[in-house]
């Protein structure tokens, strides 16, 4: 029997009117106590005797009746809990427990807004109503995140009513394999994961290679810190990804599909398994999917927390049961890849772009882009920026747009707004490098950022303002690839290791002329003796602080000087006596005795016998230590 | 043995039959495993490289290259405060500082005496926007400070102490 998506897409919006209430469930919006809120919803709206819903497929339920549902992730997580009224279209912020009261009399039934619950925008102090009134949604072109943060992720019939597996039945009914990937080709899609390679050709030279058992590997280890636009899609819209899968195995023949996901994320490996579920029982996964011969199923393979599974080798060994180390290639994985025969492996923002090429067409795909990089691409936006959350733009969207348009401009330690207060932007994770404010309007995809030894990568940007000390922060992704390194290359393992003593030696004081030519020289050498991405990329952002804040590097080194005032060891505390109370706390905790001064006087720091333990710093009430 | 041992290595055995004694489903039945235990004791490592017939060595291998494996015990309670990015640029080394000060743990020793409490530093839980971000058995607590983290830590010992 023939799958008939038309009718249940159907039947499922007969099920349904446009009352709805939407609470984001997603991982940070959990945690900010979404589940509460919807909890404390429910209550108040039977309490106003409005009959509800929260699942559309109740029985004896009217199609009249609200429904209350449950989202992904809508990418502004710092202002979550988020809640939306349909059909109103009104989005309302950090919503708590206590407001479900309110939000029932007033807007369900008055059909009026709350005004202290929407988002106001930190430019100009608006309430903005809807998701079409706040900057930061404003000029996104979302795509991919679309349907994430509107359907309900768990409901697979709301995403075939959306035109889900649309793209999938056409893809195994009316297309051959070659075709499958001539349209990846056309459309200029680029793997979303870092490298940027081409998703058709990658298929390409899957199908060529004959065998009974082909693989489908969707790489879901998003190990980069900074980057959760993966998280996002396998929470919002997890069927996005399966279709995806099944698509690709369509055009390279494939027989068996893992996910391989980390186990940070259990919301997401829940979300996935239980859409891979439901596609099971539906039959749009299985033997003879829409009543062809072609049969696919895929299983979930929950990592074991190793960044280097996030290269494709090494993953495949992980899949296997083994140590995750990356081998050489060749042979690729298109030849020999999991169990040794053919496998593609792609990631899943790739994945989730490919259900709706196939049902947009390539050209449309395409139009998204800039010329070398088609469509669009999320990213992470976090650190010191005014509104943190997934950003998906088109390719060719500068860095100033994202940072001071959609970001809403720079914040100081507090979260205050802090114009001019940009120092720089790290992009692409521990791979990437740090970009300058001389870098705001390069239009950003897959090749004009190498020119400055930066990569898109995953698409990971943490903003920093001027209190941030680069060296520190080369160290703190040294310490991370060091940490992460497998061990398997020399260079990689040792090099990576007295690279970060190098930048110890920095933060402490400790080094001189030779440590920066010697780091320099080192990183170099980690960089070409290393036998995968990991390594070949660790340096970058030693490298890119090097050349762009090498004056900060110098001030640490010949001045013995942390110009952020971060490093402890180079930071003599000293006391503004403009702002000294004379209050003696800081003396009374100073371990040492530096600190003199007596009652209401000012204080002064011996800096002979001060140890630099920042405890003053600490325990000034007044912020006179500085 | 006592009859816990054993109905804990029952566990072990029905984990493996469930994965057909399958090797190269080494890391979810070691995964399930660790579930029993909370960590992986070295007899029980033995015991499934002997099952799944591969050298222990392998096994041993994989349980200590990736960092969710434990061969030691953990607390009751497992804190890990994320020092991702994000989480790093906004602070998260002096909320991890608190809570070990506040537990009287040290580098070398993140567990407390009475296995109440072991604490861990992850590279990014991808709640970015959040940060700093901390998580507390399952539960993740958002935005923290150096206060707020050691009061979450109260509030459990407050708890516990009531029992």
């Amino acid at each position: 029997m023939t799958l008939d998506l038309k009718k249940i897409a159907e039947s499922y919006k007969a099920k349904i009117e446009e009352r709805r209430v939407i609470v984001c469930a997603g991982t940070a919006c959990v945690a900010n106590g979404a589940l509460k809120v919807i909890d404390a919803l429910k209550k108040e709206i039977e309490k106003a005797g409005i009959s509800v819903r929260v699942d559309v497929h109740e029985e004896n339920k009217n199609k009249k009746d609200l429904y209350l549902s449950k989202s992904g992730c809508h990418g502004f997580c710092q202002q979550g809990p988020l809640v939306t009224i349909m059909p109103e279209n009104i989005f309302y912020v950090k919503v708590k427990p206590e407001d479900a009261a309110e939000i029932v009399e007033t807007t369900l039934k008055n059909h009026q807004v709350v005004d202290r619950l929407l988002f106001v925008e930190p430019s100009d102090g608006k309430h903005a109503k809807n998701h079409n009134e706040i900057t930061f949604y404003k000029r996104q072109n979302r795509v991919s995140l679309k349907e994430s943060g509107h359907i309900c992720p768990e409901d697979i019939e709301e995403y075939i009513s959306e035109g889900g597996y649309e793209g999938a039945k056409k893809a195994l009914t009316s297309m051959t394999s070659d075709e499958v990937c001539k349209l990846m080709l056309d459309s200029g899609l680029r793997g979303r994961g870092g490298a940027g390679f081409p998703t058709g050709k990658k298929w390409q030279f899957t199908l060529v290679n004959k065998s009974d058992v082909k693989y489908v590997v969707c790489n879901a280890d998003e190990g980069d810190p900074g980057a959760f636009m993966d998280r996002s899609v396998m929470e919002g819209n997890p069927h996005s990804v399966l279709e995806g899968m099944l698509i690709a195995a369509k055009a390279i023949e494939g027989t068996k599909g893992y996910i391989y996901c980390r186990a940070e994320y259990p919301l997401a490996v829940k979300r996935v398994k239980k859409a891979i579920e439901d596609a099971r029982s539906l039959g749009v996964l299985g033997k003879n999917i829409f009543g062809t011969d072609f049969s696919f199923d895929i299983e979930v393979m929950e990592g074991a927390g190793a960044f280097v599974c996030g290269e494709e080798t090494a993953l495949i060994h992980s899949i296997e049961g083994q140590r995750g180390m990356p081998t050489p290639k060749p042979p690729f994985p298109a030849k020999s890849g999991l169990f040794g025969k053919p496998t593609v492996i792609n990631n899943v923002e790739t994945l989730a772009c490919v259900p709706l090429i196939m049902r947009n067409g390539a050209e449309w795909f395409k139009k998204l882009g800039s010329a070398s990089s088609a469509g669009t691409k999320t990213f992470a936006l976090t650190g010191h920026v005014a509104n943190t959350g997934l950003v998906e733009v088109p390719f060719g969207t500068t860095l100033r747009e994202i940072i001071f348009n959609i970001g809403g401009g720079v914040t100081d330690d507090q979260g205050k707004p802090m114009p001019d207060g940009f120092k720089a932007v790290q992009i692409g994770g521990p791979s990437g490098a740090c970009l300058t404010p001389e870098h705001l309007d390069i239009p950003i995809d897959f090749d004009s950022v190498k020119a400055y030894g930066a990569i898109v990568g995953s698409g990971g940007l943490v903003v920093m303002n001027k209190n941030t000390c680069m060296v520190s922060v080369a160290r703190f992704f040294m310490r991370f690839t060091q940490s992460e390194s497998c061990g398997k290359c020399v260079l990689c393992r040792e090099g990576t290791k007295q690279m970060l003593a190098m930048l110890d030696d920095i933060m402490n004081g400790d080094a001189n002329e030779e440590t920066l030519v010697k780091l320099e020289e080192l990183a170099h050498a980690v960089s070409q003796g290393s036998l995968c991405g990991l390594g070949k990329t660790a340096p970058n952002p030693v490298l890119s602080t090097l050349k762009y804040f090498r004056d900060e590097y110098e001030a640490h080194v010949f001045n013995k000087k942390c110009p952020a005032k971060q490093c402890k060891a180079l930071c003599a505390p000293e006391i503004d006596p403009a702002k000294c109370k004379g209050c003696t706390l800081c003396a009374k905790k100073c371990p040492v005795g530096a600190i003199e001064g007596a009652p209401g006087k000012v204080h002064k720091i011996d800096p002979e016998k001060c140890i630099k333990c920042g405890v003053c710093k600490e325990t000034c009430k007044f912020g006179a230590v500085i | 043995m006592t009859g816990q041992t054993d109905a804990k290595l029952e566990q072990v055995c029905k984990i493996i039959e469930k994965h057909h004694s399958d090797g190269s489903k080494l890391i979810p039945i070691l995964q399930e495993i660790q579930e029993v235990y909370r960590y992986l004791p070295e007899e029980v490592i033995d015991f499934t490289a002997r099952k799944l017939k591969i050298p222990a060595a392998q096994v041993y291998g994989v349980a200590t290259f990736y960092s969710h494996f434990a061969l030691t015990p953990k607390g009751k309670y497992l804190v890990k405060v994320c020092n991702g990015t994000a989480c790093h640029v906004k602070k998260s080394i002096p909320v991890l500082n608190a809570i070990v000060e506040k537990l009287k743990l040290s580098e070398g020793k993140m567990t407390t005496d009475d296995m109440l409490f072991t604490v861990e530093t992850v590279s990014c839980l991808g709640a970015c926007g959040l940060a700093p971000v901390m998580v507390i058995n399952e539960d993740v607590h958002g935005m923290m400070t150096p206060t707020k983290a050691v009061a979450e830590i109260d509030k459990i010992l407050a708890e516990e102490a009531a029992k």
